[in-house]
Formats: structure tokens, sequence, C-alpha cells
């Protein structure tokens, strides 16, 4: 008994910890559940009441069964990988000048790149909207890509920067010491040591645009252009199709497995480094 | 400012950038920079500044207009006492709100911050990944998932009506409650992530140091590890508040009537009514006010790292 006290007087705040990662994982436990349930009606799809559960495969087997559905979430991916591409390339030139160079307008550059992140979704939903209907910008994927990179930007400079500083300078003096041209300097050298960052940034642009609503929902109008989560929020009315669940599942536990891979994969990497050394 | 966010290598950009000398070759061309800068500029100028501008010029408009026979400019400034007339219940309500979701952000996010960055030891990295779990599913998926847990036959209300805690016909939905309940769910991990990263820097012999000085650890906990992790705790507490306040998709599926938020007005005067000039007015008073209140806290709170 004593010694259980010690302990929990030792690990109490790591069990507070994990208490409240459960809570964090509470929503996706019920998402998952629900995707192995057959309600009575789409209205009911997201009720949770253990008297009425009815266990189904049919959500997993059927899943591009409600209308729309997939398609939407083949948007979805489209409209982020290519705000990821454009993002990506845009936000790294951006870090590069800013951590590399001294220039005159660097500080004001610093404050265009936090605006965007300090600004409200919302706020920078209606801008644009009020921009495209003044325009006549007819909406559909042209806006919802514009809007997408618009936002990404900002927080991929921020993710590539922070690898950027951490680099030596001299690293390419070396280089250029022996005879490397600066481009050669930057392809052979640079480019390897900053190509984490700009992999966590292309894949942070990725998710913010996959799962943006607030923006997308102004950005869209009238235009059938849905993408998946405004197949979702469309869908209130009629009531979500219990697909869903199984869609959101699926993704969860695809992007699980990829950030657990490439944990493993530095975790082996650094173990065979050390052995090596 | 950019200490803003969690980055991929755990410490805020800001801290560590030193400006560089461009190598030899490379120091005469000025033009370089420039050149790096333009495109994504670009973007950003006529994307987000030009907009802003444009919903500036927006509120203002003659609010006799409409979609069908256009608006035009009219210093109309009546628009934001039309608009605060209308809709400050609301307006109060959403700071009120994205205030209480902060508090409850820092209470639940710092220690949980402190678990995985001070007493993570292995499982540090696994609780990371817990952290940015919620993230792997869509945000109206979750946000839905909470509708079905706090939902009227679900467990949350059984249990409570079970403990007398709640009415035979008491229900959880459509109630404040609710909603900042969502709001918390939804914001902690951008809570937790700065916090993580400044408590994760943090010098463990500081702590030993402390206690050799004979200091507690209550005592210790708030005069080295606290002051040590505020740039962290600012860090989070905009990224919560601010996204918070103009949050709609909360209050619009766990709330009900009483907890509209001005995010959810502002999106029906635009999409639904088609009321432009009273929802820029609206969108443009909520910027301001954030706008205002960020540099005020800051300035209070005293980082330079922030900002």
């Amino acid at each position: 008994m004593h010694g259980f006290w010690r302990w929990l007087a030792e690990k109490w705040v790591l069990l507070l910890g994990f208490v409240l990662l459960a809570y964090l994982f509470v929503p996706i436990a019920v998402v998952m559940l629900l995707s192995f349930n057959q309600p009575a009606s789409r209205n009911t799809t997201y009720v949770l009441d253990l008297e009425t559960f009815q266990f189904t495969w049919n959500n997993w087997t059927d899943i591009c069964g409600a209308a729309g559905i997939c398609d939407s979430l083949m948007r979805s991916i489209y409209v982020g990988l290519s705000a990821t591409v454009i993002a990506t390339i845009l936000g790294t030139l951006i870090s590069f000048a800013l951590v590399r160079y001294r220039f005159i307008g660097r500080g004001s550059t610093n404050t265009l790149i936090f605006l965007p992140m300090a600004t409200p979704e919302i706020v920078m939903g209606t801008s644009l909207l009020t921009l495209f209907i003044g325009l006549q910008i007819p909406m559909g994927f042209l806006t919802i890509l514009i809007a997408h990179v618009m936002f990404c930007i900002s927080f991929v400079v921020v993710t590539v920067k922070a690898r950027l500083a951490g680099l030596d300078p001299r690293l390419q003096e070396a280089a250029m010491d022996l005879y490397a041209t600066p481009w050669q300097a930057f392809r052979l050298v640079i480019l390897p040591l900053v190509l984490p960052g700009i992999v966590a940034a292309a894949l942070l642009a990725f998710s913010l645009s996959f799962d943006d609503f607030i923006i997308t929902n102004f950005v869209t109008g009238t235009s059938d252009y849905t993408t998946f989560p405004m197949f979702i929020w469309g869908s209130n009315l009629r009531g979500i199709p219990p697909q869903v669940n199984a869609i959101a599942t699926a993704m969860f536990l695809i992007s699980f497995a990829f950030v657990i891979a490439g944990q493993l994969r530095t975790r082996r990497r650094s173990a065979r480094r050390a052995a090596t050394s | 400012m950019a200490a803003l966010l969690p980055t991929a290598s755990g410490t805020p950009a800001a801290a560590t950038e030193i400006p560089v000398e461009p190598p030899a070759g490379m120091r005469r061309r000025k033009w370089i920079p420039y050149a790096l800068l333009a495109p994504g500029l670009l973007w950003l100028a006529v994307f987000f500044v030009y907009p802003v501008f444009q919903l500036v010029m927006a509120s203002l408009w003659d609010p006799s207009g409409s979609v069908e026979t256009g608006y035009t400019f009219a210093w109309a400034f009546s628009n934001y006492a039309d608009a605060w007339e209308m809709f400050h219940v609301q307006f109060l309500r959403s700071l009120w709100y994205a205030l209480i979701t902060t508090v409850v952000c820092v209470l639940l996010g710092y220690p949980l911050a402190y678990a995985i960055a001070i007493k993570g030891g292995r499982w540090k990295s696994l609780m990371l990944v817990g952290v940015i779990a919620p993230f792997f599913t869509s945000y109206l998926v979750r946000t839905y998932s909470w509708k079905a847990i706090l939902s009227d036959s679900g467990p949350v209300v059984d249990f409570l009506k079970w403990a007398h805690l709640l009415g035979p016909d008491g229900r959880l939905l459509a109630t404040e409650f609710a909603v900042i309940a969502g709001l918390v769910y939804n914001f902690l991990p951008f809570m937790v992530l700065p916090l993580y990263a400044s408590l994760d820097k943090l010098d463990v012999r500081l702590l030993e140091a402390a206690r050799d000085l004979y200091h507690g650890p209550v005592r210790s906990f708030f005069r080295v590890t606290l002051p040590l992790s505020m740039p962290g705790v600012i860090a989070g507490t905009l990224l919560t508040f601010i996204p918070a306040a103009g949050d709609y998709v909360n209050a619009q599926l766990l709330g009900g009537p009483n907890t509209q938020m001005i995010g959810s007005v502002i999106q029906s005067r635009f999409l639904i009514v088609n009321d432009y000039p009273i929802a820029s007015a609206l969108s443009v008073m909520l910027m301001a006010t954030i706008l205002v209140l960020v540099t005020i806290y800051v300035s209070t709170a005293g980082t330079e790292e922030v900002v």
C-alpha cells in the first residue's frame, strides 16, 4: 500500500496526461463505433444509444453508397494536393528569403506572414467572398484553390523557417570551398537537409486544406464543387449518411499508420546511426 | 512572432533565428530575396490584404442597395451602429465563450503539455501523436460525434439523470455547456502544442536548482516553470481564442437559438440573407476587436517572442 502511494505521488502528472489524452480520443472512438451502426434513419446517424445500436458492416462494404460522398472525397483530395503543391513552393521560397538574406522590408514581410494566422477564418472567408463577388469571378474549384493556397502559405513559411534557421550557414560555404557551384551547394547540401521541414510543411498544408470548412463554405457559393466537409455540412438537413463515419474512421487509421510508420523509421535510423558510430 | 506555432522541430522559429550573412558569391545580387518573395507575397497581397480592404469598403456600402440592384459606396458608418444594435448580444457572447474556452483549455492543456514534456520519458512521441490524433479525422465529424455523445438518449445525459444532476427532461444539447465543451475539445490541441514546445525547452536542472534552494514543488512551479513557459501560454491562448471567437460550427451543431455566436450571424447574413453591408461590418468589428485585444494582451504579458 505504501509503495502504491509513493508510485502515485511520482506518476500522477503522467497519469493525468493519459486521462486527458483519453478525453481527446473519446469522439474518435465514438465515430469508430458509429461506423458499425445501422441508424433507423439518416437523422439518427449521430445519436449514440446502445439500446438502438444495430451492428452492420454495410457502411464499410458500401462506403461509396451515399450519393456524391466519394466524389466529394476525391474533390477534397484533388484540392488538397493542388493547394499543397502551390503553397509549399511559394512558402518555401519565402522562408529561404527570410532566413538566408537580409533585405529591406524583412519586418513587414514577417508581419504579412503572421497576419493570416491571427485572423479568424470567418473574416478571411467573408473578405474573399466580397472580392470574388466584386470581380464577378464564378465560384468553384478555382476560388476554393485560391483560398486554400492563401491560408496555407503562412503555415508552410513558419514550418520551413524553423528547419532552415537550425542549419549551420557554414555548410554552404564549406561546399563552395570544395568547388561546388552555388546551385550544386544548394541541391546537394542544403536541400536534402531542409527536406524534412518541407515535407512536414506539405503534410500540414494538406491536412489544413483537406479539412477546411469555414473558408470553403464562403468561397464555394452556389457551385456544385462540393468538398468532403461541405458534403457533410450540406447533408445536415437531409440527415448525414452513416458512411461518413466509415470514411472518417478510415481517414483516422490511414493517417495514424503513416505517422507511426514515420516515427518508427526515424527511431530505427537513429538506432542504426548509434550502432555504427 | 513565429513562436505562435509549434514547429516541426519543436522550437519556435523566432527563438533560434539568426540573421545570416549570405555566402560570398551571392552578396552582391540584391534582387534574389525579392525574387524569392515575390510570388508568395503577391498571392497574399491579392487574396488576403486586398480582400480585407474590400471587406472594409463593403462595410461602408449604402445599406439600401441589394444584390440585384448593386451597392454603392457611401461612407455609411451607420452600418456599424445598426450591426451593433442588432447583434451585440451574439457579439459579446462570442467573446465570452471564447474567453471561457481559452481558460478551460489552459487548465486542461497545461497539465497535459507538462506531462508530455517533463514526465513523458519514453512515452513522449506517442503522447504527442495522441495530441494531434483528433486532426486525423474531420473537424465536422468530430463535432457531430460530440453531438452524439451529448444527445438526449446518450450516455452523458443518462448518467447525469441517474445521478440526479439533471432533471428528468433536462438536456445538454442546445445549452451553453455543449457549445463550450465542443469549442474546448476542438481547440485543446492548439493550446497543448505551443505549451509543449516551450516546456520541452525548459532546462530540468533549473527545477533541481530550485529544489536545492529549498523551494517546494508548488513554489518552484510558480516561480520557475510557469514564468519560463509564458511564451507557450501566450501563443496557446492566442491560437485558441482567435479561432474560437470566430467559430460557428460548434454553436450551430451543438447549440440552440440562445447560444448563437457571431460567426453564425455573419455566415447567415452573407450566405442566406445576402445583407452584405451589415455582414461586412460585423466581420470588420470582429477582426478589429481581436486585433485590439491581442495587442493589449501581448504587450501586457510582455514577451517579445510573440509579435
